[in-house]
């Protein structure tokens, strides 16, 4: 990609509206072949993942596990198991409830523990590659960490038309999957074969940007042979990488805000997802490794490197040369999108596509100036919201006039704050205000329960009175009638209003 | 060090700053500015920096008084809102009225409304409003250019001037004009007359715009929707009848239209910040400019026009949807 004059309004040929074109520093390690990071002593498997249940361990302290075991697992489909990333020995499994890792000390990674399957995959049923791509483990590994086998399962319950394999990466710096792309094309199209034959599809597009040449030709080269499979080239543009925006480029098909790319009959999966998908599939591997880009002005020897889930970030920059002294920033995954490191001794997880160290000139933060309305962010935003709306509703507290503006179709993709020349922390206020509006709303929904909660009590409490009055009432008929039992039932019904009032007001506040 | 704040992406950004936003402004004023200054000499000059000093001064009082850092006075802001207001002055404006209205411009155009980014209206076209209504005469007298540089273009190039036009602004003059034949309107472009010091050279103005537009620094809709807002209605005025109407050239070169279609319409604060938006308030601005030049009272409508769309400003972006990508996907609904 070619730097753009210092940007501005954007003028270039594309499939969408906006979109920008960030300098992309993947020089640093586009020309880096994948390195095998040599094994480290403690892998970190934590037991709680984005989506669905925590899972329940398998394995106990002090017990000997095989490279390639089931360590952990839920019956949830929307979590996936994991497994040993090498063999070696369970030192702890600790940490809160709920955050619980369990500890490896690793010994060996050049042995599988199980024998491996063979056949012809391609003569599998749907359902068992589902289900092998589900006991490997896989989820997305472009970002999203979303179970694969349940995206995949559900491609196929919507008749979904087109699998759709990103291979955009278009966040700087990132060039794992283009050094996947080169190194093993054959694998990925293998997997995207497999993935389409599960869910039941049978046009295969691989979406590549346009500066990855030497990607483009290896995948053409390794798809050639396969009726079912296009490369297709697309512009390189900031963000090519999201699902919608990939979609339109390749296929024309608009998803519908608030929609899935599942509705308009696309399964969109990232070419690394589907060489771990070939992996498992082929030979009932789990996802224990997978490839990163390290990089970023600090990093001393930025490399592209397969590493063990598990290990931890710092053992990643030492193993890079170590940080140098001008190190502002680090960060999990690109420059556009990637979150702030808190802790380097945390462990990657199955999602993580890059680790940074940015220097202060590339991290850029100016202090924020006033919006000059200039309107590069709407020039620049992909969804054509109004960010510079949504950012000073959104700082004023009013939640409904930022969602009136798109905050609710917001990608987070940062183009907006990227171009901004006042330097306004846009996407860092837009998450917030989503993080506020999802809260209100979930307090909205347990106000509602309390308040329903305690309307049923209230009737119950009359029932049962009146039960009790009926009761009552019907002894009374077998003996003498007394007046004083009507008061009786009027002192019942008085309590169940007075713990009724109580409740509603509670859940108005 | 490394920071370990919890600070949100992007961590990367393209460098611009609102100061070098005012600064490519400047740049590309810069060429007509010199050029005016040299055709009109000392008074332009004392004229010009008159406007600035206001400008700055009163940025500096409108910060202190909001309790702001001066350093906010440095982001170019109020140095181009003087700017822009010299070049809209005619060049013998007393600097004392110069100065009170680039000050007058930034503190009662700009600071009361809570400073850069928060103004209704354009700063300098409030400020020459202003000086236009409290002082008629200073602001409608226009002397031909009359350094030893003007004189010598002129003698040396005499095809660059219109003649009998050394004297006040052309568009006092535009009935003559008009009768004239197209050819002899040409020298208007460069300039070589009176009036405003922003008036002399559309040509080099319009250079500069486009510099901007080419280095992406300005949204290319605005200049050209003011253009065709403009043009469109005198072309066609011009054709019904050539007598009346003066022609759409006339109309681009002199006049302040050419520095309103790239460097006023243009100011981001006060313009609207959608596409949609700004082809509506430009079409609007150019059509004013046009109707105020052929039915209103003062010959030039540049000021007035701007000032009546910024008004428009908030309703035009209150009234622009807001379709996110993929809208034309769902059925229409009815609201």
């Amino acid at each position: 990609m070619t730097t753009q004059p210092v940007s501005g309004f954007s003028r270039h040929q594309a499939a969408f509206a906006g979109g920008i074109h960030p300098e992309d520093h993947k020089a640093l390690t586009s020309e880096q072949p994948i390195r095998t990071l040599a094994l480290p002593e403690l892998l970190l498997l934590p037991l709680a993942q984005r989506f669905g249940a925590p899972l329940e361990t398998l394995v106990s302290v002090d017990q000997e596990v095989a490279m390639g075991q089931l360590l952990a697992t839920s019956s949830d489909l929307r979590s996936v198991p994991v497994h040993a990333p090498a063999s070696g020995r369970i030192v702890a499994i600790d940490g809160k409830p709920g955050s619980q890792q369990i500890s490896l000390k690793a010994e060996d990674n050049r042995r599988w523990g199980e024998s491996p399957l063979t056949g012809n995959p391609f003569t599998l049923e749907s359902d068992t590659i589902i289900q092998r791509i589900r006991s490997a483990g896989i989820v997305g590994l472009g970002g999203a960490a979303f179970p694969t086998a349940l995206k995949v399962a559900s491609a196929r319950s919507k008749h979904c038309d087109l699998l759709l394999l990103n291979g955009g990466e278009c966040e700087p710096y990132l060039t794992c999957d283009d050094r996947l792309m080169r190194e093993y094309a054959a694998e990925i199209v293998a997997g995207a074969r497999l993935l389409a034959r599960a869910a039941a599809i049978n046009q295969v597009v691989i979406a590549v940007e346009d500066n990855k040449a030497e990607a483009l030709s290896a995948l053409r080269e390794a798809a050639s042979a396969a009726a079912e499979v296009r490369v297709a080239m697309v512009p390189s543009l900031y963000p090519m990488g999201s699902e919608r925006h990939l979609i339109h480029t390749v296929s024309g098909r608009l998803v519908p805000p608030g929609g899935l790319s599942l509705d308009v009959g696309v399964l969109v999966q990232n070419v690394a997802t589907a060489r771990a998908v070939y992996h498992a599939v082929r030979f009932g591997r789990p996802l224990i490794d997978r490839v990163i880009t390290i990089s970023g002005g600090a990093i001393s020897q930025p490399a592209n490197l397969r590493v063990p889930l598990g290990v931890r970030i710092s053992e990643l920059i030492s193993a890079c040369g170590g940080l140098r002294a001008d190190a502002a920033r680090l960060v999990n995954g690109g420059p556009m999108m990637g979150q702030v490191i808190s802790n380097p001794h945390q462990p990657i997880s199955k999602s993580t596509s890059g680790i940074l160290a940015l220097t202060q000139a590339e991290v850029q933060s100016g202090d924020s100036a006033a919006c000059i309305r200039c309107g590069r962010c709407v020039a620049a935003c992909p969804m054509s919201l109004l960010p510079l709306t949504m950012h000073a509703t959104a700082r004023a507290g009013d939640l409904d006039g930022a969602r009136a503006a798109g905050l609710d179709h917001c990608l987070m993709c940062g183009a907006c704050a990227y171009v901004c020349p006042s330097h306004l922390p846009l996407t860092g206020v837009f998450r917030a205000a989503r993080a506020t509006h999802t809260a209100n709303q979930q307090e909205l929904k347990r106000q509602e329960r309390a308040r329903l909660q305690a309307q049923m009590k209230k009737e119950r409490l009359l029932r049962e009175a009146l039960a009790r009055e009926a009761a009552k009432a019907a002894a009374a008929a077998a003996k003498p009638a007394r007046s004083s039992r009507r008061g009786a039932v009027a002192a019942v019904a008085d309590t169940a209003e007075t713990v009724s009032p109580a409740s509603a007001s509670e859940g108005e506040s | 060090m490394i920071r370990f704040d919890p600070i949100s992406g992007p961590h990367s950004h393209s460098g611009l700053s609102t100061r070098q936003v005012m600064v490519a402004v400047m740049l590309a004023l810069l060429p007509a500015t010199l050029f005016a200054l040299a055709l009109f000499g000392l008074p332009a000059l004392t004229t010009f920096a008159a406007c600035c000093c206001g400008a700055i001064s009163a940025e500096l009082l409108g910060c202190k008084l909001r309790g702001q850092s001066l350093r906010q006075a440095g982001d170019g802001s109020a140095l181009l809102t003087g700017w822009l207001l010299a070049l809209s002055l005619p060049p013998s404006c007393p600097p004392v009225i110069a100065a009170l209205g680039g000050a007058f411009g930034v503190l009662l155009a700009k600071q009361v409304y809570g400073g850069l980014g928060h103004n209704l209206f354009n700063p300098a076209m409030a400020a020459r409003v202003m000086l236009l209504i409290s002082f008629p005469v200073a602001m409608t007298q226009w002397p031909a250019p009359d350094t030893a540089f003007a004189h010598w273009l002129l003698s040396e190039a005499p095809y660059l001037t219109v003649d009998g036009l050394t004297g006040a602004t052309p568009l006092a003059h535009d009935a003559a004009i008009a009768s004239a034949p197209a050819a002899s309107q040409w020298p208007l472009l460069l300039g070589v007359h009176g009036g405003s010091l922003g008036e002399t050279s559309a040509l080099l103005l319009g250079l500069g715009g486009l510099w901007l537009v080419i280095r992406r620094q300005i949204p290319t809709d605005l200049p050209v929707a003011v253009l065709i807002g403009a043009l469109l209605p005198a072309a066609i005025a011009h054709l019904l009848a050539p007598t009346d109407y003066p022609s759409p050239l006339f109309e681009l070169a002199s006049g302040g239209l050419m520095l309103c279609a790239f460097f006023i319409s243009t100011d981001p604060v006060t313009s609207p910040v959608t596409s949609k938006g700004r082809w509506i308030y430009g079409l609007g601005t150019g059509l004013l400019i046009w109707l105020i030049r052929r039915y209103g009272n003062t010959p030039e409508g540049v000021a007035f026009a701007v000032l009546l769309m910024n008004a428009l400003t908030p309703l035009i972006d209150h009234w622009m949807p807001m379709r996110p990508f993929g809208s034309s996907a769902l059925p229409r609904q009815k609201t």
